[in-house]
Protein backbone atom coordinates (compact mmCIF):
# COMPACT_ATOMS: atom_id res chain seq x y z
CA UNK A 1 0.00 0.00 0.00
CA UNK A 2 0.82 3.47 -0.51
CA UNK A 3 1.54 3.91 3.17
CA UNK A 4 4.22 1.95 3.67
CA UNK A 5 6.59 4.02 1.20
CA UNK A 6 5.84 7.10 3.80
CA UNK A 7 6.14 4.71 6.49
CA UNK A 8 10.54 3.81 5.99
CA UNK A 9 13.10 5.52 7.76
CA UNK A 10 12.98 6.32 11.31
CA UNK A 11 10.25 8.20 12.74
CA UNK A 12 11.62 11.75 14.31
CA UNK A 13 10.87 11.87 18.04
CA UNK A 14 9.69 15.48 18.01
CA UNK A 15 7.10 14.07 15.21
CA UNK A 16 5.90 11.18 17.73
CA UNK A 17 5.99 14.04 20.30
CA UNK A 18 3.29 16.85 18.01
CA UNK A 19 1.41 13.61 17.08
CA UNK A 20 0.43 12.46 20.00
CA UNK A 21 0.32 16.06 21.91
CA UNK A 22 -2.71 16.72 18.75
CA UNK A 23 -4.52 13.74 19.88
CA UNK A 24 -4.56 14.08 23.46
CA UNK A 25 -5.47 17.99 22.64
CA UNK A 26 -8.39 17.62 20.94
CA UNK A 27 -9.56 14.38 22.16
CA UNK A 28 -13.11 15.10 24.52
CA UNK A 29 -14.40 12.16 26.62
CA UNK A 30 -12.15 9.15 26.91
CA UNK A 31 -10.55 6.28 24.69
CA UNK A 32 -13.14 5.97 22.23
CA UNK A 33 -13.56 9.13 21.25
CA UNK A 34 -9.51 9.26 20.17
CA UNK A 35 -10.13 6.69 17.81
CA UNK A 36 -10.99 9.05 14.75
CA UNK A 37 -7.36 11.01 16.00
CA UNK A 38 -5.53 8.36 16.12
CA UNK A 39 -6.40 7.06 12.61
CA UNK A 40 -6.13 10.52 10.97
CA UNK A 41 -2.59 10.56 12.63
CA UNK A 42 -1.04 7.25 12.41
CA UNK A 43 -2.42 5.58 9.73
CA UNK A 44 -3.73 7.98 7.16
CA UNK A 45 -1.48 10.71 7.55
CA UNK A 46 1.92 9.23 8.29
CA UNK A 47 1.16 5.13 7.80
CA UNK A 48 3.28 4.66 10.92
CA UNK A 49 0.94 1.51 11.37
CA UNK A 50 -1.86 -0.20 9.73
CA UNK A 51 -5.67 -0.18 10.65
CA UNK A 52 -5.39 -4.11 12.31
CA UNK A 53 -2.56 -2.70 14.70
CA UNK A 54 -4.83 0.20 15.95
CA UNK A 55 -7.60 -2.58 16.16
CA UNK A 56 -4.89 -4.84 17.61
CA UNK A 57 -3.74 -1.85 19.99
CA UNK A 58 -6.90 -1.42 20.99
CA UNK A 59 -8.34 -5.21 22.17
CA UNK A 60 -5.15 -4.95 24.12
CA UNK A 61 -5.68 -1.56 26.17
CA UNK A 62 -9.11 -3.13 27.08
CA UNK A 63 -8.05 -5.82 29.12
CA UNK A 64 -4.77 -4.11 30.27
CA UNK A 65 -4.79 -1.78 33.33
CA UNK A 66 -4.74 1.92 32.51
CA UNK A 67 -5.53 4.58 29.92
CA UNK A 68 -6.66 3.18 26.41
CA UNK A 69 -5.29 6.39 25.27
CA UNK A 70 -1.41 6.16 27.14
CA UNK A 71 -1.72 2.48 26.01
CA UNK A 72 -1.97 3.26 22.72
CA UNK A 73 0.43 5.65 22.24
CA UNK A 74 3.07 3.58 24.58
CA UNK A 75 2.73 0.82 21.65
CA UNK A 76 2.49 3.15 18.97
CA UNK A 77 5.92 4.59 20.16
CA UNK A 78 7.57 1.26 21.11
CA UNK A 79 6.75 0.31 17.55
CA UNK A 80 8.21 3.14 15.92
CA UNK A 81 11.57 3.97 18.57
CA UNK A 82 11.43 1.35 20.88
CA UNK A 83 11.41 2.45 24.80
CA UNK A 84 12.37 6.33 24.47
CA UNK A 85 9.78 6.55 21.61
CA UNK A 86 7.17 4.44 24.05
CA UNK A 87 8.42 7.52 26.58
CA UNK A 88 7.73 10.94 24.26
CA UNK A 89 4.51 9.10 22.00
CA UNK A 90 3.04 9.02 26.19
CA UNK A 91 4.12 11.93 27.01
CA UNK A 92 2.96 13.61 24.25
CA UNK A 93 -0.29 12.44 24.80
CA UNK A 94 -0.48 13.19 28.24
CA UNK A 95 1.39 16.85 27.84
CA UNK A 96 -1.92 18.98 27.26
CA UNK A 97 -3.95 17.66 29.92
CA UNK A 98 -1.28 18.18 32.17
CA UNK A 99 -1.19 21.90 31.45
CA UNK A 100 -4.98 22.22 31.16
CA UNK A 101 -5.28 20.61 34.46
CA UNK A 102 -3.57 22.32 36.29
CA UNK A 103 -4.02 26.03 35.33
CA UNK A 104 -8.12 24.99 35.44
CA UNK A 105 -6.98 24.13 39.31
CA UNK A 106 -4.64 27.06 39.89
CA UNK A 107 -7.15 29.71 38.06
CA UNK A 108 -10.47 28.87 37.26
CA UNK A 109 -12.99 27.69 40.00
CA UNK A 110 -16.11 26.22 38.72
CA UNK A 111 -14.91 25.90 35.35
CA UNK A 112 -17.48 23.67 34.07
CA UNK A 113 -20.13 25.76 34.94
CA UNK A 114 -19.18 28.49 32.60
CA UNK A 115 -21.55 29.12 29.99
CA UNK A 116 -19.64 29.02 26.59
CA UNK A 117 -17.68 25.96 28.08
CA UNK A 118 -21.02 23.95 28.28
CA UNK A 119 -22.08 25.51 25.13
CA UNK A 120 -18.96 24.00 23.10
CA UNK A 121 -19.40 21.02 24.61
CA UNK A 122 -22.47 20.33 23.57
CA UNK A 123 -21.15 20.90 19.68
CA UNK A 124 -18.21 18.80 20.47
CA UNK A 125 -20.04 15.88 21.58
CA UNK A 126 -22.08 16.03 18.60
CA UNK A 127 -19.27 16.27 16.24
CA UNK A 128 -17.45 12.87 18.50
CA UNK A 129 -20.23 11.01 18.02
CA UNK A 130 -20.64 11.68 13.94
CA UNK A 131 -16.99 11.00 14.30
CA UNK A 132 -16.54 7.85 15.89
CA UNK A 133 -19.81 6.71 13.68
CA UNK A 134 -17.55 7.64 10.11
CA UNK A 135 -14.76 4.92 11.84
CA UNK A 136 -17.13 2.41 12.86
CA UNK A 137 -18.60 2.14 9.03
CA UNK A 138 -15.39 2.90 7.63
CA UNK A 139 -13.78 -0.02 9.55
CA UNK A 140 -16.86 -2.24 9.06
CA UNK A 141 -16.59 -1.73 5.65
CA UNK A 142 -12.63 -2.30 5.27
CA UNK A 143 -12.43 -5.22 7.62
CA UNK A 144 -15.13 -7.37 8.14
CA UNK A 145 -14.84 -10.29 5.71
CA UNK A 146 -16.86 -13.10 6.87
CA UNK A 147 -20.47 -13.79 8.33
CA UNK A 148 -18.32 -14.42 11.63
CA UNK A 149 -17.25 -11.25 11.73
CA UNK A 150 -20.73 -9.88 11.12
CA UNK A 151 -21.69 -11.64 14.15
CA UNK A 152 -18.84 -10.99 16.24
CA UNK A 153 -19.21 -7.04 15.60
CA UNK A 154 -22.78 -7.29 16.49
CA UNK A 155 -22.52 -9.72 19.38
CA UNK A 156 -20.11 -7.32 21.11
CA UNK A 157 -21.84 -3.97 20.29
CA UNK A 158 -25.39 -5.47 21.77
CA UNK A 159 -23.61 -6.79 25.05
CA UNK A 160 -21.99 -3.70 25.75
CA UNK A 161 -24.72 -1.42 24.31
CA UNK A 162 -27.42 -2.89 25.91
CA UNK A 163 -27.08 -5.14 28.61
CA UNK A 164 -23.68 -3.44 30.19
CA UNK A 165 -21.38 -6.31 30.09
CA UNK A 166 -17.73 -5.08 30.50
CA UNK A 167 -15.78 -5.10 27.45
CA UNK A 168 -12.62 -7.19 29.38
CA UNK A 169 -15.16 -10.58 28.40
CA UNK A 170 -16.46 -9.32 25.30
CA UNK A 171 -12.41 -9.24 24.05
CA UNK A 172 -11.52 -12.61 26.06
CA UNK A 173 -14.54 -14.09 24.61
CA UNK A 174 -14.16 -12.76 21.05
CA UNK A 175 -10.10 -13.63 21.15
CA UNK A 176 -11.62 -17.33 22.17
CA UNK A 177 -13.65 -17.45 19.39
CA UNK A 178 -11.16 -16.56 16.79
CA UNK A 179 -8.77 -19.67 18.50
CA UNK A 180 -11.92 -22.41 18.35
CA UNK A 181 -12.29 -21.10 14.83
CA UNK A 182 -9.27 -22.03 13.92
CA UNK A 183 -8.47 -25.09 15.54
CA UNK A 184 -12.32 -26.39 13.70
CA UNK A 185 -10.90 -25.46 10.23
CA UNK A 186 -7.89 -26.95 10.99
CA UNK A 187 -9.32 -30.15 11.40
CA UNK A 188 -11.35 -29.95 9.06
CA UNK A 189 -9.17 -29.26 6.11
CA UNK A 190 -5.74 -29.46 7.41
CA UNK A 191 -4.47 -25.49 6.36
CA UNK A 192 -6.39 -23.00 8.74
CA UNK A 193 -4.44 -20.24 8.32
CA UNK B 1 5.42 12.20 53.10
CA UNK B 2 2.85 13.69 50.52
CA UNK B 3 4.84 12.49 47.24
CA UNK B 4 4.90 9.26 48.39
CA UNK B 5 1.65 8.40 49.41
CA UNK B 6 0.55 9.96 45.96
CA UNK B 7 3.01 7.94 44.31
CA UNK B 8 1.67 5.01 46.09
CA UNK B 9 -2.07 5.58 45.74
CA UNK B 10 -1.75 6.56 42.15
CA UNK B 11 0.29 3.33 41.13
CA UNK B 12 -2.33 1.54 42.52
CA UNK B 13 -5.00 3.20 40.95
CA UNK B 14 -3.13 2.97 36.96
CA UNK B 15 -2.56 -0.74 37.75
CA UNK B 16 -6.26 -1.93 38.93
CA UNK B 17 -8.32 0.41 36.72
CA UNK B 18 -8.70 -1.92 33.77
CA UNK B 19 -10.85 -0.52 30.81
CA UNK B 20 -10.69 3.37 30.52
CA UNK B 21 -10.82 6.89 32.39
CA UNK B 22 -14.20 6.03 34.37
CA UNK B 23 -12.61 3.11 36.13
CA UNK B 24 -10.91 4.99 38.12
CA UNK B 25 -13.60 6.74 40.09
CA UNK B 26 -14.18 4.33 42.59
CA UNK B 27 -11.24 4.31 43.54
CA UNK B 28 -10.78 7.70 43.72
CA UNK B 29 -14.20 7.94 45.68
CA UNK B 30 -12.22 5.58 48.04
CA UNK B 31 -8.80 8.52 48.03
CA UNK B 32 -11.60 10.72 49.25
CA UNK B 33 -12.84 8.87 52.25
CA UNK B 34 -8.93 8.38 53.43
CA UNK B 35 -7.50 12.11 52.77
CA UNK B 36 -8.26 15.35 53.66
CA UNK B 37 -7.30 16.77 50.76
CA UNK B 38 -9.97 15.14 48.29
CA UNK B 39 -13.72 15.49 49.08
CA UNK B 40 -16.65 14.00 47.58
CA UNK B 41 -17.48 18.08 46.32
CA UNK B 42 -14.04 17.84 44.39
CA UNK B 43 -14.67 14.83 42.93
CA UNK B 44 -18.00 15.95 41.53
CA UNK B 45 -16.46 19.09 39.89
CA UNK B 46 -13.17 16.73 39.06
CA UNK B 47 -15.44 15.07 37.10
CA UNK B 48 -17.26 17.61 35.54
CA UNK B 49 -13.84 18.90 34.25
CA UNK B 50 -12.32 16.23 33.71
CA UNK B 51 -15.36 15.75 30.94
CA UNK B 52 -15.40 19.52 29.68
CA UNK B 53 -11.65 19.16 28.99
CA UNK B 54 -9.50 17.35 26.75
CA UNK B 55 -7.26 14.31 27.24
CA UNK B 56 -8.14 10.97 28.73
CA UNK B 57 -10.37 11.05 31.47
CA UNK B 58 -7.97 8.99 34.20
CA UNK B 59 -5.13 11.25 33.42
CA UNK B 60 -6.82 14.47 34.12
CA UNK B 61 -8.44 14.07 37.23
CA UNK B 62 -4.99 12.17 38.39
CA UNK B 63 -3.87 15.51 37.15
CA UNK B 64 -6.33 17.78 38.96
CA UNK B 65 -6.24 15.30 42.30
CA UNK B 66 -2.62 15.53 42.46
CA UNK B 67 -3.11 19.27 42.21
CA UNK B 68 -5.25 19.40 45.19
CA UNK B 69 -3.55 17.34 47.04
CA UNK B 70 -0.73 19.84 46.69
CA UNK B 71 -2.76 22.71 47.84
CA UNK B 72 -4.23 20.93 50.48
CA UNK B 73 -0.39 20.30 51.82
CA UNK B 74 1.66 23.18 50.91
CA UNK B 75 -1.24 25.81 51.51
CA UNK B 76 -3.25 27.93 48.43
CA UNK B 77 -0.19 30.93 48.28
CA UNK B 78 2.79 30.94 45.52
CA UNK B 79 5.03 28.53 46.53
CA UNK B 80 1.68 25.95 47.43
CA UNK B 81 0.53 26.72 43.36
CA UNK B 82 4.05 26.02 42.20
CA UNK B 83 4.61 22.92 44.27
CA UNK B 84 1.44 20.96 43.85
CA UNK B 85 2.18 21.11 39.91
CA UNK B 86 5.03 18.98 41.15
CA UNK B 87 2.50 17.00 43.02
CA UNK B 88 0.28 16.79 40.17
CA UNK B 89 2.84 15.29 37.77
CA UNK B 90 3.93 13.11 40.62
CA UNK B 91 0.20 11.53 40.24
CA UNK B 92 -0.22 12.02 36.63
CA UNK B 93 3.65 9.88 36.47
CA UNK B 94 2.39 7.01 39.35
CA UNK B 95 -0.85 6.64 37.19
CA UNK B 96 0.45 6.24 34.06
CA UNK B 97 3.52 3.98 35.20
CA UNK B 98 2.03 0.90 35.59
CA UNK B 99 0.31 0.33 32.35
CA UNK B 100 3.31 1.94 30.48
CA UNK B 101 4.95 -0.97 31.76
CA UNK B 102 2.66 -3.70 31.24
CA UNK B 103 2.31 -2.22 27.36
CA UNK B 104 6.23 -2.33 26.75
CA UNK B 105 6.08 -6.03 28.09
CA UNK B 106 2.96 -6.71 25.99
CA UNK B 107 4.49 -5.14 22.91
CA UNK B 108 7.80 -7.03 23.10
CA UNK B 109 5.69 -10.80 23.26
CA UNK B 110 3.02 -9.79 20.52
CA UNK B 111 6.70 -9.05 18.70
CA UNK B 112 7.84 -12.38 19.49
CA UNK B 113 4.07 -14.12 18.89
CA UNK B 114 2.67 -12.16 16.06
CA UNK B 115 3.62 -14.70 13.55
CA UNK B 116 2.06 -17.36 15.62
CA UNK B 117 -0.90 -18.64 14.06
CA UNK B 118 -2.79 -19.33 17.28
CA UNK B 119 -2.04 -15.72 18.65
CA UNK B 120 -2.86 -14.26 14.58
CA UNK B 121 -6.38 -16.03 14.90
CA UNK B 122 -7.09 -15.04 18.63
CA UNK B 123 -6.55 -11.59 16.63
CA UNK B 124 -9.05 -12.76 13.70
CA UNK B 125 -11.58 -12.69 16.40
CA UNK B 126 -10.79 -9.75 18.29
CA UNK B 127 -10.70 -7.17 15.81
CA UNK B 128 -14.44 -7.37 14.52
CA UNK B 129 -15.28 -7.27 18.37
CA UNK B 130 -13.27 -4.18 19.05
CA UNK B 131 -15.47 -2.52 16.02
CA UNK B 132 -18.66 -3.30 17.76
CA UNK B 133 -17.21 -2.35 21.18
CA UNK B 134 -16.78 1.10 19.45
CA UNK B 135 -19.82 0.94 17.77
CA UNK B 136 -21.45 0.97 21.20
CA UNK B 137 -19.19 3.65 22.33
CA UNK B 138 -20.52 5.86 19.47
CA UNK B 139 -23.81 4.52 20.75
CA UNK B 140 -23.40 5.47 24.19
CA UNK B 141 -21.91 9.06 23.24
CA UNK B 142 -24.90 9.82 21.06
CA UNK B 143 -27.62 8.88 23.16
CA UNK B 144 -26.63 11.08 25.66
CA UNK B 145 -26.86 13.61 23.50
CA UNK B 146 -29.18 13.45 21.36
CA UNK B 147 -31.68 12.00 22.97
CA UNK B 148 -33.10 12.20 26.39
CA UNK B 149 -35.20 9.23 27.52
CA UNK B 150 -35.87 9.86 30.69
CA UNK B 151 -38.57 12.84 29.34
CA UNK B 152 -40.47 10.55 27.85
CA UNK B 153 -44.15 10.69 28.80
CA UNK B 154 -46.03 9.14 25.73
CA UNK B 155 -45.57 10.67 22.25
CA UNK B 156 -46.44 14.82 23.46
CA UNK B 157 -43.67 14.98 25.37
CA UNK B 158 -41.15 13.54 22.31
CA UNK B 159 -39.77 17.13 21.63
CA UNK B 160 -38.41 16.80 24.98
CA UNK B 161 -36.58 13.64 24.21
CA UNK B 162 -35.26 14.63 21.23
CA UNK B 163 -32.74 17.52 21.07
CA UNK B 164 -33.18 18.98 18.08
CA UNK B 165 -30.85 21.93 17.56
CA UNK B 166 -28.16 18.57 18.37
CA UNK B 167 -30.14 16.35 15.94
CA UNK B 168 -29.78 19.04 12.96
CA UNK B 169 -25.92 19.84 13.64
CA UNK B 170 -25.61 15.71 13.83
CA UNK B 171 -27.25 15.51 10.42
CA UNK B 172 -25.27 18.39 8.63
CA UNK B 173 -22.31 17.10 10.54
CA UNK B 174 -22.58 13.80 8.96
CA UNK B 175 -23.25 14.42 5.66
CA UNK B 176 -20.39 17.08 5.28
CA UNK B 177 -18.11 14.84 6.59
CA UNK B 178 -18.93 12.14 3.90
CA UNK B 179 -18.31 14.55 1.54
CA UNK B 180 -15.58 13.25 -0.52
CA UNK B 181 -13.68 16.20 -0.67
CA UNK B 182 -13.83 16.49 2.94
CA UNK B 183 -13.39 12.93 4.01
CA UNK B 184 -9.42 13.43 4.79
CA UNK B 185 -10.10 16.91 7.02
CA UNK B 186 -8.53 16.34 10.13
CA UNK B 187 -11.10 15.69 12.98
CA UNK B 188 -9.67 18.32 14.40
CA UNK B 189 -11.38 20.93 12.30
CA UNK B 190 -14.62 19.60 12.74
CA UNK B 191 -14.42 19.14 16.77
CA UNK B 192 -13.04 23.16 16.62
CA UNK B 193 -15.77 24.01 14.32
CA UNK B 194 -18.60 21.99 16.07
CA UNK B 195 -17.13 23.83 19.21
CA UNK B 196 -18.08 27.27 18.01
CA UNK B 197 -21.34 26.59 16.34
CA UNK B 198 -22.25 24.87 20.03
CA UNK B 199 -21.38 28.72 21.21
CA UNK B 200 -23.63 30.41 18.51
CA UNK B 201 -26.56 27.91 18.88
CA UNK B 202 -26.12 28.08 22.98
CA UNK B 203 -26.66 31.90 22.92
CA UNK B 204 -29.29 31.95 20.42
CA UNK B 205 -31.56 29.40 21.39
CA UNK B 206 -30.68 30.20 25.19
CA UNK B 207 -30.27 26.50 26.07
Amino acid sequence: MESINRAEGKVPLWKLFTAFMRIGAFTFGGGYAMLPMLETECVEKTGWITKEELLDYFAIGQCTPGVIAVNTATFVGKKKRGVLGAFVATAGVVFPSFVIICLIAALLQNFAEIKPVQYALRGIRVAVGVLIINTVVKLIREKLKDWLGYVLCALAFALVAFLDVSPVFVVIGAALVGVVRFLIAGRKGGNGV
Amino acid sequence: MIYLTLIYEFFKIGLFAIGGGLATLPFLTDLADKYPWLTSEMLSEMVAVSEATPGPLGVNMATYAGYMAGIGEFGNGTLGQVLAITTALTATTALVAPSFIVILIVSRMLDKYRSSVLVESAFSGLRPAVAGLIAAAAWSVIKVTLFDFAAWQGFASLLDVVHLPELLLFAVLLIVTNIKRLKKLHPLYIIGSSAAIGICMGYMLNW
